[in-house]
């Protein structure tokens, strides 16, 4: 049981700088559009989901982690060529499960860190797949081995990029 | 029923904004037939997004560019001067592959004007920085820095000079979103280019362009060319699009799918090229290009040749000069045709006339009347009183001194040049065979030949012969006729012509390059 919470202080709620609950998200998505024009395997790399996992397991308020990850995701769709609601229901659901999950299990953990990453990196993939695959009737790939390689990378860099954004944290 | 909203409360939640967000979906699920492009709310969104996230992409767009361009300009200069070297000669030999390019698109152009084909090209472009993408591998669109505000609408083909990229999608005033060709829901009418096949390009689930739904041909072979083929619409046509990379059978195996590498390196691009406007006509820049070019590698192959004379080239300006229009001017080019703007196209070139008379050339061969049987042929004496014009229209010294001092090819340079320098031979004489001539307007043939009895040696109507000047007079007529008829039948320098033109007998060399 070493993933679940274990003192009061591991399921209190965080707290940022309102300058980072803002910028986070904005720099989340235009570093992503930006650094994928220069380094294609940047592509692999989902920073807005990120945002929203560390912001879902750090603030564990569903409703919040709901909005926020709708709210990125939309913005995440308006680069794109998709229709709006694809990555925000995606990222909505992410939002919804990561801070369910972050009042039952430790978060500060790196190792737990790094399972919740891989994990709904694969979770997201297969929720859009379900909308544009069979919803919207657009092609989409899906390659296993794409997948999971993409789920691995995020997972470590979402390890670094949490750690990170610890350090932000507003210690009272 | 309270304790059901605030126990559930997250939940329901969670749900409504799904079911938002899914409605949102449907209603901008697009419809076959639909207009492309987001309306109303959903492109205020993108906007939004998108105004936000552009400028600090700009800037660290402009900031990198700015270091790398201190680095290349200042810094890196190693071997520029060699390299400049090698481009100057890269760039002569491409204007001397230009300028024999120039002609067959001349023609190409000609050709299907006659064929009514609608041939597109690219009047402007607007070149655009690309300063982001999607940031997604499931979506192939690019961000660049050009919108509305530079004359950008949606569907404008973006290409590299490598080949296409896409075509814009939404526009924002400043900022548009590109639709890469590797996209799955991107759509571009190609063409094999050797084995003419047709299809619809489109991103397969890799990001890898490819044409679908192709009949099985063993004559796609890996690296043939694949080009616009202009159905779509929006690329005009030939644009490079890339080469075969290898044919992939469809999953039902009647089909084919053949998956084409990108000639634009479409994951490392920075600068892109919008055609904002495109037409069937050549545009005005071009054609001059297509002539200065014409021009620029006749200097360098009469540099690098100086035997070698283009007789094609366009002309230099100056004396000799006599281009359209000025069919039937005088000597000082002032005829009245020279300021007929609707003087007729220029002709294709006479060939210059012999340095050196020798034996082998009809024009030295003498009447059939003046023949011996038995006697040898030796090179006449040429009386140039004795010289019948129009039956040599192209015979005359004068007419050779138009030729050679002629610098350009057009036969209208040579027409006008024999015509305004022949005073006191053909155009002198008079303006015979100016009908007959017109008749092979179009149709030279410079073999060398004499004119025929009772075309253009028949006697000029109504004492035309002798007045000086009639070439001149002759206002693009009298002296086009006979420049055409020496353009249509060249014949070589100075014939023995002794008897008056009606009585012309046939002549020894049959008469070639007729209807």
């Amino acid at each position: 049981m070493a993933l679940m919470a274990s003192s009061r202080h591991e399921v209190g709620t965080k707290s940022y700088p309102w300058l980072v609950y803002i910028l986070a998200p904005v720099l989340a998505v235009g570093l992503q559009s930006l650094l994928s024009l220069h380094f294609g395997f940047f592509e692999l790399i989902d920073l807005p989901l990120l945002v929203t996992i560390y912001y879902a397991i750090a603030k564990r308020e569903p409703i919040s982690a709901t909005l926020v990850g709708a709210a990125i995701g939309i913005a995440q769709d308006a680069l794109t060529h998709h229709p709006l609601g694809i990555f925000g229901i995606s990222k909505a659901l992410i939002g919804y499960t990561a801070a369910s999950l972050g009042v039952r299990v430790d978060t500060e953990n790196h190792g737990t860190r790094l399972l919740l990453t891989f994990g709904f990196t694969l979770g997201q993939a297969a929720v859009l797949y379900l909308l544009v695959r069979h919803m919207l009737g657009q092609p989409y790939a899906w390659h296993g081995f794409h997948e999971l390689t993409g789920a691995a990378i995020n997972a470590l860099v979402g390890v670094i990029l949490f750690a990170l954004l610890d350090l932000t944290e507003q210690r009272e | 029923m309270e304790s059901f909203f605030s126990r559930y409360r997250n939940a329901l939640v969670l749900i409504t904004l799904l079911l938002a967000q899914v409605i949102g979906l449907a209603v901008q699920v697009r419809r076959p037939g639909q207009a492309p492009g987001d309306k109303g709310g959903v492109l205020l969104i993108r906007a939004w997004v998108v105004g936000i996230v552009s400028p600090p992409e700009r800037l660290l767009h402009a900031t990198g560019l700015g270091i790398r361009g201190v680095w290349a300009n200042y810094l890196d200069l190693i071997h520029v001067r060699q390299e400049n070297r090698n481009l100057q000669e890269q760039l002569d030999q491409l204007r001397l592959e230009e300028a024999s390019l120039a002609e067959d698109a001349r023609q190409g152009e000609r050709l299907q004007a006659l064929l009514g084909f609608r041939e597109k090209y690219i009047y402007k472009t607007v070149a655009a920085q690309v300063i982001g993408t999607a940031g997604t591998d499931q979506s192939h669109v690019l961000l660049i820095d050009k919108g509305s505000s530079a004359g950008i609408a949606p569907d404008m083909p973006v290409i590299t000079p490598d080949g296409i990229v896409g075509k814009t999608r939404d526009v924002f005033d400043h900022t548009s979103q590109v639709l890469e060709i590797s996209d799955a829901t991107s759509g571009a009418g190609v063409v094999l280019e050797q084995t003419r096949i047709q299809g619809v390009l489109r991103g397969n689930t890799w990001g890898q362009p490819e044409i679908v739904n192709v009949s099985p041909d063993e004559r796609i072979k890996a690296g043939e060319p694949v080009v616009t083929s202009g159905g779509d619409s929006i690329y005009p046509r030939g644009l490079a699009v890339g080469t075969v990379d290898r044919v992939v059978p469809e999953p039902d195996g009647t089909l084919v799918n053949v998956l084409v590498k990108p000639a634009a390196n479409l994951s490392k691009l920075e600068e892109v090229l919008i055609i904002i406007s495109a037409g069937s006509q050549l545009p005005a820049a071009m054609q001059q290009d297509l002539s200065d070019a014409q021009q620029r590698a006749a200097d360098i192959l009469a540099e690098r040749l100086p035997s070698r004379a283009d007789p094609n080239a366009p002309p230099t300006g100056g004396t000799g000069q006599n281009g359209p229009g000025q069919n039937g001017a005088g000597p000082n080019g002032a005829g009245p045709a020279a300021e007929n703007p609707n003087a007729p196209p220029p002709l294709p070139p006479k060939p210059p006339p012999p340095i050196h008379p020798d034996h082998y050339s009809s024009s030295e061969v003498p009447q059939a009347s003046d023949l011996v049987p038995g006697q040898r042929i030796t090179s006449p004496e040429v009386e140039p009183e004795n010289a019948a014009p129009a039956a040599n229209p192209s015979g005359s010294k004068a007419a050779g001194a138009g030729a050679s001092k002629s610098t350009g090819g057009t036969a209208g340079k040579i027409q006008g040049g024999s015509a305004s320098k022949s005073e006191g031979s053909a155009a002198e004489k008079g303006k015979t065979g100016a009908g007959e001539a017109q008749k092979k307007e179009g149709s030279p043939k410079p073999t060398g030949t004499s004119a025929t009895p009772g075309s253009a040696a028949r006697p000029a109507p109504q004492g035309a012969a002798g007045q000086p000047g009639a070439g001149q007079a002759g206002p693009g007529q009298a002296g086009a006729g006979q420049g055409r008829a020496a353009q249509a039948r060249p014949a070589p320098s100075t014939p023995p012509q002794t008897t008056p033109p009606q009585a012309s007998p046939p002549q020894a060399t049959p008469p070639q390059g007729r209807d």
